[in-house]
């Protein structure tokens, strides 16, 4: 886009638009049979309206345009310019939330107000950061790129986190919160899908998406009457949505036939995640198979909220000894909630209260959203 | 093309030290490794060596001078290096192989070119 309209600003309206377009319409007329090529038309079109817009400035842009036009953007150039959008936008050089606001801003067509209302900042904040994060990419060159097939893998699960953490973010809001907060989860669903559709061939991609349709599945069973989140231990499986369970393991499956010399991360917690769908019961879920995922995350990305996990799991095959004795030997988690309260869990369960009431306390204390310290107060009360 | 500062951050020592030539070897390898994108930089004295001079009341104030660095930081604000590069992700390629990145860390920022 940007050689048919040579002005990288212009262009990125043009495709943004076009992708804005594409997200809205695809659900809804269902995906067309060459979405590239509905993409590249689209994104045209587009771009020779904002071009006439501006032609009160300067009639010579849209006429100049019209002859740069060969008559048939190669789909590839689309493609190519969003995917550079999106790396750019997840550049390891930006903070993660600028990164989270860049991408709602840019890929997901979120106007600044919108931003900030799903994510909680003031509108004034929200400008600055994205103002900033403009400047630096700006001022410091952070190229408009995809990057070399060697930094690839790291950019791209780069990327996934970032798309993660918008996910997260309407995951954890609780419900009666703003709807354009709460959609957060289904916006990151389609940047996912998008990513998906611009990499086939890279399992990061599948994984992840494959990783939020399973977290999304359980959804529906998440919150109970009172508004209180039910743990998945407590959930009614029967209001799982069993479609969406279905992609996502079908997803997982061929992502792991891709990637059997060398695990990826995402696929791999997509996996966990397709064990929890896929039991009919928490008692029946494969906890071994569990822990060995687990395990071979671990290999690959040693990260401390992973060993917690992987312990909770070692708690529900081995019983809550050996799960606390885990916990217990991760180091670096003193400022995390939820380490406290797995160990609040794990305690109760030993039947040791007093200790089991200072972890919870402890939990409160280093931030555990008031849903789920209620929770947990109930839990520690029985 | 831009240019970019690579500040380096690493343990407070005296490279005029016979302990450390190994590790200043490193150095130079990278400076020879690099030549064609360097535009310069140089090594520091220890911060023990730093003076921090401020003038109170704005311009034209009192000189006040005091004994060490600026700011105390976990590693100590080593020495720099001046790159010419395309962009940042190449100023980052190029900044990792600073040996200061591999136990300490190297700040990449860009140098505002006035024009002339």
């Amino acid at each position: 886009m940007v050689r048919v309209t040579g002005d990288v600003d212009l262009a990125e309206d043009a495709v943004q638009d076009a992708v804005v377009r594409a997200l809205e319409r695809w659900p809804v007329d269902g995906v067309p049979a060459s979405p590239r090529g509905w993409l590249v038309v689209t994104a045209k079109r587009r771009a020779v309206d904002l071009v006439r817009r501006e032609a009160r400035r300067s009639g010579k842009e849209a006429a100049a345009m019209m002859l740069a036009d060969p008559g048939g953007e190669p789909p590839e150039v689309v493609r190519d310019d969003l995917l550079r959008l999106i790396f750019t936008c997840c550049h390891p050089a930006l903070s993660e939330p600028a990164q989270v606001a860049l991408a709602l801003r840019t890929l997901g067509g979120f106007s600044t107000a919108e931003v900030g209302r799903a994510l909680l900042v003031p509108e004034a904040t929200m400008a600055k950061r994205l103002t900033r994060a403009k400047q630096k990419i700006a001022q410091a060159r952070i190229p408009y790129r995809v990057p070399a097939a060697e930094q690839l893998p790291g950019r791209l699960r780069a990327v996934a986190a970032t798309i993660y953490l918008i996910f997260n973010e309407g995951y954890a809001a609780g419900s009666g919160a703003d709807v354009l907060r709460t959609g957060l989860t289904g916006e990151a669903i389609r940047l996912a899908r998008l990513l998906v559709a611009l990499m086939p061939d890279e399992a990061t991609a599948a994984g992840l998406l494959a990783l939020l349709l399973l977290h999304d599945a359980r959804r529906p069973a998440r919150v109970d009457a009172a508004g209180l989140p039910v743990l998945l231990a407590d959930q009614d499986r029967s209001r799982w949505d069993a479609a969406t369970i279905r992609e996502g393991v079908e997803l997982v499956g061929a992502a792991l036939r891709r990637t059997s010399d060398r695990p990826d991360p995402y696929v791999v917690q997509a996996a966990i995640a397709a064990c929890h769908d896929l039991a009919p019961s928490y008692r029946a879920t494969p906890w071994d198979a569990v822990v060995s995922w687990y395990d071979v995350l671990l290999s690959i990305s040693d990260q401390p909220v992973a060993r917690l996990n992987r312990a909770a799991a070692v708690a529900e095959r081995d019983g809550p000894a050996a799960g606390l004795a885990l916990v217990d030997a991760i180091e670096g988690l003193d400022g995390y909630p939820w380490w406290h309260a797995s160990r609040a869990e794990l305690l109760h369960r030993l039947d040791r209260l007093p200790e089991a009431a200072d972890a919870g306390a402890r939990a409160v204390a280093c931030g555990l959203p008031a849903s789920q310290a209620e929770r947990l107060r109930r839990r520690l009360a029985s | 093309m831009p240019l970019y500062a690579a500040i380096t951050y690493t343990a407070d020592v005296d490279w005029t030290r016979p302990e450390f030539a190994a590790e200043l070897v490193e150095y130079n390898e990278f400076g020879a490794a690099a030549a064609a994108v360097l535009r310069g930089g140089k090594a520091l004295y220890p911060t023990a060596t730093a003076t921090t001079v401020r003038v109170t009341g704005g311009k034209g104030g009192d000189v006040v001078v005091s004994d060490g660095p600026y700011a105390e930081t976990k590693e100590a604000l080593t020495g720099f290096y001046l790159m010419e590069c395309a962009d940042l992700d190449e100023a980052v390629q190029l900044a990792a192989r600073i040996p200061a990145a591999w136990a300490g860390a190297v700040e990449v920022r860009p140098v505002i070119d006035f024009g002339n």
